[in-house]
């Protein structure tokens, strides 16, 4: 996307300059030409295949990267409010809400139900995912999944009020084997 | 007499006799301007004034974000800042100064005198200063809106803004709203009635096609705007819980009614621009604009695609995927039309001999800098990589590359290319180059390292950020950038007033253009033309330096002064052939009075004083009654002589004079509003939490339903046969009025005592707002009817001028039928509420 960008780019600067400077350019391409040319020809291919490819890669990015997961999505809750995440585990019994931290397990896919009660705060760890709105009144869901353990940042990216800035948290990605540990530690402290 | 005009005097008394009408008075005088060459300037001017302000705020928050953890501003002030710097760009800057430009610009290059309402347009001028200021006061009083330029709700609400804020922006934008609606109708009436005889629609300069799309886009994208405003004003001022998930609002009606404005907004801000640079290009290519129709085409099809795309805004809020995808192809779409313009520049270009010139430069500084919004535009559009990118510094490049490319650049190109008009000298170029350059350059600096920082995961609207996030030198480079950018546009400024100061007078049409804007002396007389110009051929091919001294010396159609009255020509709308006199009201301090009473208006609800908005409101509309008595007339006038032989009836006795159309213009605008208000309760009924409600929707019986229809009827039926010929017109117009006043009684009774109380539940309180909606528009009614009988009474109404009573009759019979459609809605509320939620 970004290369042809820059293709597209020089060829509208270069065509503008070309036809300024250089005398008689493009002069014998009747103007009907390059209006249709130009105008229609040119971006319809371009923005037809990115359109369809933007639809493939969103279902991908929908059902959480990778292939189709055989194992069910592990379900986690981000609720934000002013101007903090707390994170609770509904799948993992007697796992307490911890709160500025997420704790996920690596190689599968989490599901995360996002929610507000104030005002409308997003949830976006941007290594890992795009982000999703949490809307007072609704519940949306985001997945995501980590390949590799270790922290990634998060941030609120929805204006929430003076503490939007510093309204930040952590996902800790764990092995399999050390997450429930790392949750029963967390909820120890 | 009448006839006086019949013969032709020295051009030089000629101007005398014209300009001792049309002009506007020194002193106090300046404040009864009515013409629209002054009132363009002053829009113009209060909009740079307003751009340097918003460009300060823009240097304030550069400064803040220099550095990691800065402490200039605290999150506060900084929220303050954005806030009013969005704000102002977009409302106080972009819109009315393309306003201005059209207001100044259309009279001369339609071929005509004046604006249709030029008492309308010194309104819109006061309300815009009034409302403005408003704003401008908050941000210096430390109580300006903090929630973002698109006021995301709940946190514009009374819970999370509890101060005036908000407030001061709802009633304050909404106020400036006003002016923009008002300005956006003329300009259509303008353009469709009130050209040069023979300026057929396919004839018209391209500027004025641009125009006519734009003003109809406003018309339809500015009411959804107006009304949320209005409703978000009653939640948190009366607690109407449109947008409180607990109660059945939902804050999703927000964003949907802000973004069906806000996104044809991006087009109606870029459009006016694409229009100066269809005019301003071919002058400078030697030869006229290829692809005339198909660019009007592309210019319709864009109008239509941008009212479909306002979810692209809203990829985030979780609504379906599939849904999504419409959203995106169509918004990639709109890249054709926009690609389709491009490339009828270019091909005018190619197939001219391009001069380069200053007004050049910065059309060149667009095709560099929009060109990368528009494709970083298309990027955002598609939806995987708008869930990353949205609402990051990446977005804030975009849409500078976007206005500062497609506003801003082309602009300055059309500053340049009609100052001399405005001036009537011309540029003295040393400094125009530097100036270009320095914004040029600094501009590209500062927004380039913003798609970088953005797409680092910098969100945007954060008063600091971590150190270690690694994003402070791209930022600090970004800050020096639009330093550079600031200063040259100061020097920008300095040029302008070196060109008053210093510019060589010319004697016509400095450019070489082929349209009528030249064919007159500069800085233009306020009556533009001495005889107003015949078209006979594409109105960008004309000769103006033949045109003027033909136009000067009296010989096209109005070439003289008839009773002291402001006469032009209104035509037949597609082939311009000339149908009618219309003659306009005088200069007068009435607009400054009504604007002043608008502004008590709403003061008195920005601080709680809801004893005297009624009172305001009335005297608003006694001061707009009293405009009218300029141009009434107490006795039939035969047909009037317009010059070469020919003769025409006064618009007061025309089938459809400017007025007619204003009426049925503003009516669509009301409608858009209305249908908005409708979806929008469909849309909670659909969308929100905590539906249905608790309490059901009680709707009335049916003894007040008859009555209503029956005073329904009466309205229709009175308001037909008092504008249709007869002895008792007064006798009917008193039956409307009573038929107007039952109708409003019913509605508030259902709306106050029948309807449960509209605090409990959204459901209620939609019902509750589209009672009382239709309830106004009986008052309104009333006024219609009442102002009738007046006239009747005045002897201001014959068979023959009867054109109030006919604009009386479509108010009666529009708002009968919103008052049956308003009755009616609760209960189909109520039974969608008692079938279950869908
Ligand atoms: C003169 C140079 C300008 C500079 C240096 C500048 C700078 C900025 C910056 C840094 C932001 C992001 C603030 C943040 O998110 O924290 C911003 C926001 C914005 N700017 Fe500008 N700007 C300039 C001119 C303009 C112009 C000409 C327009 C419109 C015609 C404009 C419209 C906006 C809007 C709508 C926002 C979003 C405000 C919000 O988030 O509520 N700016 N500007
Ligand atoms: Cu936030
Ligand atoms: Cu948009």
């Amino acid at each position: 996307m970004l290369a042809g960008s820059i293709l597209l780019f020089l060829l509208v600067v270069g065509l503008f300059l070309a036809t300024v400077f250089v005398p008689r350019f493009g002069r014998s391409i009747s103007p009907r030409n390059w209006i249709i040319g130009g105008g229609i020809f040119l971006p319809l291919p371009i923005l037809l295949a990115l359109t369809f490819y933007a639809l493939w890669q969103g279902e991908y990015l929908l059902r959480g990267g990778g292939g189709f997961p055989l194992q069910s999505p592990l379900r986690v809750e981000a609720h934000g409010t002013m101007w903090q995440w707390r994170f609770s585990y509904p799948d993992i019994r007697g796992a307490t809400p911890t709160s500025g931290t997420l704790h996920i397990p690596t190689g599968r896919t989490v599901e995360i139900r996002v929610s507000s009660s104030d005002v409308i705060h997003s949830f976006w760890v941007p290594r890992l995912a795009g982000k999703i709105d949490a809307i007072p009144g609704h519940t949306n869901y985001l997945r995501l999944r980590a390949d590799r353990p270790g922290r990634y940042g998060g941030v609120c990216s929805e204006y929430c009020g003076t503490g939007h800035a510093g309204m930040r948290f952590v996902v800790q990605a764990h092995t399999q084997e050390d997450y429930l540990a790392a949750l029963a530690e967390e909820g120890g402290r | 007499m009448s006839r006086s005009g019949e013969q032709h005097r020295s051009p030089v008394a000629s101007h005398h006799a014209l300009e001792r009408i049309w002009e506007t008075k020194p002193g106090w005088g300046r404040l009864a301007a009515v013409n629209h060459n002054t009132v363009g300037k002053r829009f113009m001017l209060t909009a740079i004034v307003f751009f340097a302000i918003g460009g300060i705020l823009a240097m304030l928050i550069r400064t803040q974000l220099a550095s990691s953890k800065s402490a200039f501003m605290d999150a506060e002030q900084y929220a303050q800042v954005f806030t009013m710097h969005g704000t102002i760009m977009m409302f106080l800057f972009a819109i009315p100064f393309f306003e201005g430009l059209a207001i100044y610009l259309l009279p001369k290059l339609l071929g005509t005198r004046d604006l249709a309402f030029p008492r309308m347009s010194a309104y819109g001028y006061w309300c815009y200063l009034f409302g403005g200021s408003m704003l401008i006061v908050a941000l210096l009083g430390g109580v300006a809106p903090a929630s973002g330029w698109f006021m995301y709700t709940p946190l514009s609400s009374s819970v999370y803004s509890p101060g005036i804020n908000s407030d001061v922006w709802l009633l304050g934008i909404t106020f400036v709203e006003i002016s923009a609606l008002s300005a956006a109708i003329e300009i259509m009436v303008t353009i469709l009635k009130l050209r040069a005889p023979g300026m057929s629609l396919d004839r018209m300069p391209i500027f004025a096609w641009y125009m006519l799309v734009v003003a109809t886009m406003m018309v339809i994208g500015f009411p959804p705007l107006i009304l949320g405003s209005m409703l978000l004003e009653m939640e948190r001022a009366f607690d109407l819980p449109f947008f409180d998930p607990t109660r059945g609002g939902d804050p999703l009606l927000w964003q949907h009614l802000f973004w069906l404005f806000g996104h044809p907004e991006v087009y109606i801000i870029f459009l006016p621009a694409a229009g100066a640079i269809s005019t301003i290009l071919p002058v400078f290519a030697g030869i006229p604009l290829v692809g005339y129709r198909i660019i009007i085409a592309a210019l319709v099809s864009m109008a239509f695609l941008s009212f479909g795309l306002w979810v692209h805004h809203m990829y985030t809020v979780g609504i379906p995927h599939v849904g999504l995808s419409f959203f995106s192809a169509a918004s990639a779409l709109v890249a054709v039309p926009t690609a389709i313009q491009i490339f009828a520049w270019l091909a005018t270009i190619s197939h001219g001999t391009p001069r380069f010139s200053v007004p050049m430069l910065h059309i060149f500084g667009f095709f560099f800098v929009f060109v990368i919004g528009g494709l970083t535009g298309v990027m955002l559009a598609m939806v995987p990589f708008d869930w990353q990118a949205h609402d990051t510094h990446f977005v804030v490049a975009h849409l500078h590359y976007v206005l500062v490319g497609g506003f801003v650049f082309p602009m300055l190109a059309g500053i340049y290319y009609w100052l001399p008009h405005i001036s009537g000298r011309r540029p003295v170029q040393h400094l125009s180059h530097a100036a270009f350059w320095m914004v040029f350059i600094g501009f590209n600096v500062t927004f380039f390292m913003m798609h970088l920082t953005g797409l680092r995961g910098m969100p945007r609207r954060v008063f600091e950020y971590p150190p270690e996030a690694g994003w402070e030198v791209l930022n600090f480079i970004s800050s020096m950038g639009s330093f550079v950018m600031a200063m040259g546009f100061a020097l920008i400024a300095l040029d302008f007033i070196l060109i008053f100061r210093f510019g060589r007078p010319f004697r016509r049409n400095p450019w070489r253009a082929g349209t009528l804007e030249w064919a007159m002396p500069t800085p233009p007389p306020s009556y533009n033309f001495a005889s107003l110009p015949i078209v006979d051929r594409r109105a960008d091919l004309l000769e103006p330096d033949r045109l003027g001294p033909l136009l000067a010396s009296g010989q096209g159609y109005l070439g003289f002064t008839r009773n002291g009255r402001m006469e032009l020509l209104g035509v037949e709308i597609v082939s311009g052939r000339p149908e009618q006199v219309v003659i306009l009201p005088h200069r007068t301090y009435l607009p400054l009075v009504a604007a002043l009473t608008t502004a008590a208006f709403f003061l008195s609800i920005l601080f709680k004083l809801y004893w005297l908005a009624p009172l305001a409101l009335a005297a608003t509309i006694i001061v707009f009654l009293g405009w009218t008595r300029d141009t009434a007339l107490n006795h039939d006038t035969g047909l009037l002589a317009i010059g070469h032989g020919q003769a025409l009836p006064s618009h007061i006795q025309a089938e459809r004079p400017p007025s007619w159309w204003a009426m049925v213009f503003a009516i669509i605008a009301d409608i858009t509003a209305y249908v908005s208000l409708l979806f929008g309760s469909l849309f909670l009924w659909i969308s929100a939490p905590n539906w249905p409600p608790q309490q059901g929707l009680e709707v009335g019986s049916a003894v007040p339903f008859a009555v209503l229809a029956v005073a329904l009827g009466t309205i229709v039926l009175a308001g037909r046969m008092a504008s249709a010929s007869g002895r008792c017109r007064a006798g009917w117009l008193y039956l409307a009025v009573l038929a107007h006043a039952i109708a409003a009684a019913i509605l508030v009774w259902l709306a106050l005592f029948v309807a449960p109380d509209p605090r409990t539940h959204a459901a209620a309180a939609s019902a509750f707002v589209v009672l009382l909606y239709a309830a106004l528009h009986h008052g309104i009614g009333t006024v219609f009817a009442g102002y009738g009988i007046w006239q009747i009474r005045k002897g201001f109404v014959s068979d023959k001028r009867n054109l109030d009573l006919r604009l009386g009759e479509i108010w009666h019979t529009y708002s009968a039928l919103l008052g049956a459609i308003s009755a009616l809605f609760p209960v189909l509320l109520a039974g969608l509420i008692s079938g279950g939620s869908p």
